[in-house]
């Protein structure tokens, strides 16, 4: 139509189209603050705590305590987060991560070896059978996991006589050591889960896998289009994040000795939270590790300032809490909005 | 849409009355029929209001936090009499609802973010209310709703299928009812014809969470007391089972009144099932587990093509 | 130039979905080096042909053979392993991922420990991109650039790698002209290289431009194969329609064969219309009986103005009046309730509700008008109802079969019967015949003359220009947001249209080189 002849000699300077909305400042700053929003008020939140009760909450011991405390849900967090990139849910964690608990405690009764195995191993599968009909059959998350929510809980309370009998780990089995032991001051569980999101960090910064997740989430025609294999993909997201709320159910099963399968009620909406906050888009596509970290960390900081304050109950503590993750989602959308995400 | 995902829940649900029949003592009476009637109310009602809000693509968690709260108020404002009681039990169940959908519609927060804030914060707001304690209740009017019988029929029951009446009618023969399929199956192209589509699913929200308010009411009243940290605990997930077993799809645009009320009671069912059975409680969870996928495995077709 | 064997070559192919035959026995040759043109209406099998070739669809009989072996392929990576790849008409990258991302997913550099290389990453793609004269960030997400660069990072990720067949599904379907040109270059580029090309359009001036040859198909047949030079349009078009060719003239004068009224009343006034970075005072008055066009590039402001009168998004300033009442509020529903309806650009995303049946589609905006406190009964909708489907001919098995199986022309003509519900006194059409085959477009145009007739004002926006300047009375000209002419009904000529766009564009390019503010220069003076 417009009858140029001079293709292929195009150069940028003549291209006002190739860039058509370079983004404004404010659209970065908005996606900055999505990105390190939740860094910034852990950072705020905990400053303002050591003011207020100085060495009641600013001492290493309760800091190291907000870190063990962190580190089962961060686990499934991380997991989590993967998921909710790649526009799904996981409903099921809390009910896994208790039936973990309780298959650590029996099987500690064969020895460390079972102890281990046989949570890992359920748990497992039961992620990989949410991420083979969420993959393969194509069946709705939500409903998916919700299922797997019923089912592990009911195989908690089935294992453990309807909840009756609380399952002990005998002390000197080496079981105990992944939740009691401590390198230089520092709790295994701590360790675990810190090496646990470095990988994570990785794997989603750097490696295809993590791309191709967010790829899943950001459009999922277009993935497939684009050849990559989703199925799989999403088959090995939902059996990594079984296996990390296994892996969080030894820890805590370690930790107290015993395996309780009324444990663990509501974890899968505290790691959505902690996911949300840390400023991973709920629809998918998008979002960060180290934000999930300060999601998991922020909860705990606030948990835990609510209980140096002694005079809230723990009521307040839940209304607090749900006040808190309607400001942040509230701030966050306004953010999105101006990035037009 | 597949004839199985239309009618797979009134065939599993003949099959599973047939069975109970045969195989199970003292099924087929009167008092079984209406024990089990009364027990299904609360999450028949509520599940009644979660296929609205399916329908508009949405999501209530917080239904269960609604039932505490209601709960929890009745218990507090009985003192001015049970009718005042009850309008405040209301009023606050309407109010939440009010949140999560100026959360939603107005905020445009996804519904299970802002709902799942609403189940963790409200709970807390219930026990907060009722300073954590189980309040028992004597009163007569409340026990009158608790207990009557109308014919024979539990009066729970009939105002339960009023509720149903009422929510058909609702859907299938008001301008709301067809903005709610309309947002549910296009949210863009409703707002483009002029549907005030922020209005519609403030209305179903609130609508939610009224019906929850009500189921809340009711438990109260059957259980004679206010238990705020146990009372409705895990009840949306009964709801959206029965909603999605049903045949109303998680993705919106479609509501099923009678499908929804089948799916509460074919789930009712198959735990009384069990129970009479000597399978205990975690065998339930279990197979309701199992019964979910096979429900949405069924529908699955649909969203393939 | 053709090799004996051919590159990729199916034959006899047979689909059948529920029982009906997409594809009746169809068979296709493509040879390296050759662009093959693929055309015929909507619903004739060309979507399931592509996607039997790209392993989306197996076929139900019939053979597939890649460089002269017999092939199945499984799913599209089958395909695009063996080098087969797609462009599609909907640009299917990943909007929040950056631009090098998108180049590489799947198989991305990386180095020792298997993770991605970032620094070769961003080099090579810059570099490839620049192969297709892209000069952009690559680190930066897509969604930041502009469709037509989207649609050349589409390309330059499918021809990457090592391909012998490109297949592209109307890749120039959401393009502006001097992108398809780019886009064209780019094809006869992979040409040379010995590439063979699929592609498919509705729009046949590319296709004779760049095809070497041609398949029609219709009704899942093939109806004609040979060399593009050796076809003229008419004969082409009377093919894909089955029509004669004396049909097919006729047809297209009915569009404009109509006589405006210039006493006619004001039906619509749109006054200094202003949204920052997108509609700069623009202004726009339609008569009753009038049809006005909107002409402009993509991007010119075109369906931003018909959404600013709809009242649908924010708005910074301006005054929209109907019948000589302005609007108190901005909302679709006070537009609606003022008189005004509008087809929005994207049908699927912004028109129809798949899911709900042709009955409620059609009654959805008129609900509030044909309910009684609220309360709609389905007999007295039914009347109306079914009155609209026989006017229209919309096609659907019944009032209650689900909108989202219709073909893409009744789709349209439900949003049509939509907005005729709601007994508008104006009408915002934008590009109302946009993906809809030949047939169903000559009948939507045809309608659209008969309601200006009736007295309604109609503004009609197009991405075809011959559409706005054979549909229109007069003619509004966009550029940038701001109206940079009107041509009167004595004026109107695709030539004139061409000019102030052209124009326009040249003032661009003039301020872009020299620096010269777009003030300094002559303007084109329509402006009144």
């Amino acid at each position: 139509m417009s009858g140029d002849t001079r293709l292929g000699t195009i150069t940028a300077a003549e291209e006002p189209w190739s860039l058509d909305r370079a983004a404004t400042r404010r659209e970065r700053v908005a996606a900055q603050l999505q990105r390190g929003g939740a860094g910034l008020v852990l950072i705020v939140t905990v400053i303002v705590a050591s003011i207020v009760f100085g060495s009641r909450f600013a001492s290493v011991d309760n800091f190291l305590n907000i870190l063990e405390a962190s580190s089962f849900l961060g686990l499934v967090a991380l997991g989590m987060t993967f998921i909710i990139i790649g526009g799904g849910i996981d409903l099921s964690v809390g009910s896994l991560l208790a039936l973990s608990a309780v298959l650590t405690a029996y099987g500690s009764q064969y020895g460390s070896a079972a102890a281990i195995l046989l949570p890992l191993g359920v748990c497992g599968a039961i992620g990989l059978a949410n991420g083979i009909l969420i993959g393969r059959a194509r069946m709705q998350p939500f409903i998916v996991t919700l299922a797997a929510l019923l089912f592990a809980r009911g195989l908690a309370f089935a294992v453990s006589d309807e909840g009756n009998i609380i399952f002990r780990i005998a002390s000197g089995e080496p079981v105990l050591a992944l939740g009691q032991a401590a390198v230089i001051g520092i709790r295994i569980p701590i360790l675990i889960a810190g090496l646990a999101f470095l990988v994570g960090w990785v794997v989603l910064e750097r490696a295809r896998y993590g791309g191709g997740v967010a790829a899943i989430g950001g459009s999922e025609d277009a993935a497939r289009l684009m050849g990559l294999p989703i199925a799989r993909m999403k088959v090995v997201m939902y059996a990594v994040s079984g296996l990390l709320a296994g892996l969080a159910g030894v820890l805590v099963a370690a930790r107290s000795s015993s395996g309780q399968s009324t444990i663990g009620v509501g974890l899968e909406l505290q790691a959505i939270a902690a996911v949300v906050i840390g400023g991973t888009l709920l629809s998918g596509g998008l979002g960060s590790i180290p934000g999930t970290l300060a999601g998991v960390l922020l909860l705990n900081v606030i948990n835990n300032v609510i209980n140096q304050v002694g005079t809230l109950s723990s009521y307040t503590q839940q209304v607090v809490s749900g006040v808190f993750l309607i400001i942040v989602v509230l701030v966050q959308r306004s953010l999105a909005r101006r990035q037009r995400l | 849409m597949a004839w199985t995902t239309r009618n797979g829940v009134y065939v599993a649900l003949i099959v599973l009355i047939a069975f109970n029949l045969v195989a199970t003592r003292g099924f087929a009476t009167v008092d079984n029929a209406r024990l089990q009637l009364v027990q299904v109310v609360p999450v028949a009602i509520i599940a009644l209001g979660m296929a609205v809000v399916i329908g508009t693509r949405g999501i209530d968690l917080s239904v269960g936090s609604v039932m505490a709260i209601s709960s929890a108020l009745l218990a507090l404002y009985l003192g001015y009499g049970a009718v005042v009681a009850i309008a405040v039990a209301l009023v606050g169940g309407l109010l939440v609802g009010l949140v999560n959908g100026v959360l939603i519609a107005r905020f445009g927060i996804q519904p299970i973010v802002a709902t799942l804030a609403l189940l963790v914060g409200g709970r807390g707001l219930a026990l907060v209310i009722a300073n954590g304690r189980l309040t028992e209740i004597f009163d007569p009017t409340l026990g009158i709703i608790g207990s009557a019988r109308v014919g024979g029929v539990p009066l729970v029951v009939l105002v339960a299928v009023a509720i149903a009446v009422v929510v058909a009618v609702l859907i299938t023969r008001t301008t709301f009812g067809r903005y709610v399929v309309a947002i549910g199956g296009n949210p863009e192209a409703s707002a483009l014809a002029g549907v005030p589509v922020r209005r519609v699913i403030l209305g179903a929200y609130v609508l939610c969470a009224v019906l929850a308010a009500v189921a809340g009411i009711i438990q109260t009243a059957r259980l004679s007391a206010a238990d705020p940290s146990f009372v409705g605990n895990l009840i949306e997930l009964s709801a959206i089972t029965a909603v999605v077993v049903g045949g109303t799809p998680l993705s919106g645009g479609r509501v099923r009144i009678l499908g929804t009320l089948a799916g509460a009671l074919l789930m009712q069912l198959i735990g009384a099932t069990l129970i009479s059975h000597n399978l205990p409680d975690s065998a339930t969870r279990m197979v309701q587990a199992l019964i979910i996928l096979a429900a949405v495995f069924v529908q699955r077709d649909r969203a393939l093509s | 130039m053709t090799a004996p064997v051919a590159v990729l070559e199916v034959q006899d192919i047979v689909k059948r979905f529920a029982g009906v035959a997409a594809l009746d026995g169809v068979s296709l040759a493509l040879q390296g080096g050759e662009v093959h043109a693929l055309v015929g209406e909507n619903g004739a099998g060309k979507s399931t042909l592509i996607k039997i070739l790209t392993g989306v669809h197996q076929p139900d009989a019939g053979s597939i053979r890649y460089q002269g072996e017999p092939v199945a392929f499984d799913r599209p990576l089958d395909a695009q392993a063996a080098g087969i790849s797609t462009i599609y008409q909907e640009i299917n990258l990943v909007p929040l991922l950056s631009v090098a991302r998108n180049l590489f997913l799947g198989h991305e550099p990386v180095n020792r420990l298997g993770l991605i290389d970032f620094g070769r990453m961003h080099r090579v793609a810059r570099e490839i991109l620049a192969g297709y004269g892209v000069h952009v960030d690559v680190r930066r997400p897509l969604r930041d650039l502009g469709l037509g660069v989207q649609q050349m990072v589409a390309i330059a990720r499918a021809v990457s790698a090592e391909h012998r067949v490109v297949i592209m599904d109307e890749p120039t379907s959401s393009l502006e002209p001097r992108e398809v040109e780019r886009l064209l270059a780019t094809i006869d580029r992979l040409r040379r290289d010995g590439v063979a090309v699929v592609y498919v359009s509705h729009r046949l001036d590319e296709v004779f431009r760049i095809a070497d040859r041609v398949t029609v198909l219709r009704d899942g047949r093939r109806v004609h194969e040979g060399r593009i030079a050796e076809i003229t349009r008419l004969e082409l078009v009377s093919r894909m329609l089955g029509r004669e060719v004396s049909e097919v003239a006729r047809a297209r004068t009915r569009f404009d064969a109509r006589a405006t009224d210039d006493a006619a009343p004001m039906v619509l006034e749109a006054t200094g219309l202003e949204r920052h970075h997108v509609l700069h005072d623009v202004s726009l008055d339609i008569r009753s009986g009038e049809v006005v066009g909107l002409a402009g590039l993509l991007g010119s402001g075109r369906s931003e103005t018909a959404r600013a009168i709809y009242g649908d998004g924010p708005l910074d300033g301006g005054r929209v009046s109907v019948g000589g009442v302005a609007l108190a509020r901005r909302s679709p529903a006070t537009s609606i309730a003022a008189g005004i309806a509008l087809i929005p650009e994207d049908r699927k995303v912004e028109g129809i509700v798949p899911s709900l049946s042709v009955r409620d589609n059609i009654v959805l905006a008129a609900l509030p008008t044909m309910a009684r406190a609220g309360f709609v009964s389905d007999g007295r909708l039914d009347g109306v109802v079914n009155t609209l489907i026989h006017r229209l001919g919309i096609k659907a098995s019944s009032p209650r079969q689900p909108v989202g199986e219709l073909s893409g022309g009744n789709q349209q003509k439900v949003l049509l019967a939509r907005v005729l519900c709601m007994s508008p006194r104006v009408l915002l059409l934008d590009d109302p015949t946009r993906g809809v085959d030949v047939g169903a477009k000559a009948e939507i145009q045809a309608l659209i003359s008969e309601l200006a007739q009736a007295g309604i004002g109609v503004l009609l926006i197009s991405s075809e220009l011959e559409e706005v300047v054979e549909g229109s009375d007069r003619v509004v000209v966009l550029r940038d947001g701001a109206v940079v002419g009107v041509l009167d009904p004595a004026e109107v000529s695709e030539d004139r249209v061409m000019a102030l766009i052209a124009e326009a564009a040249a003032d661009a390019a003039a301020a872009g080189q020299d620096g010269a503010s777009p003030e300094g220069l002559p303007d084109p003076g329509e402006r009144s």
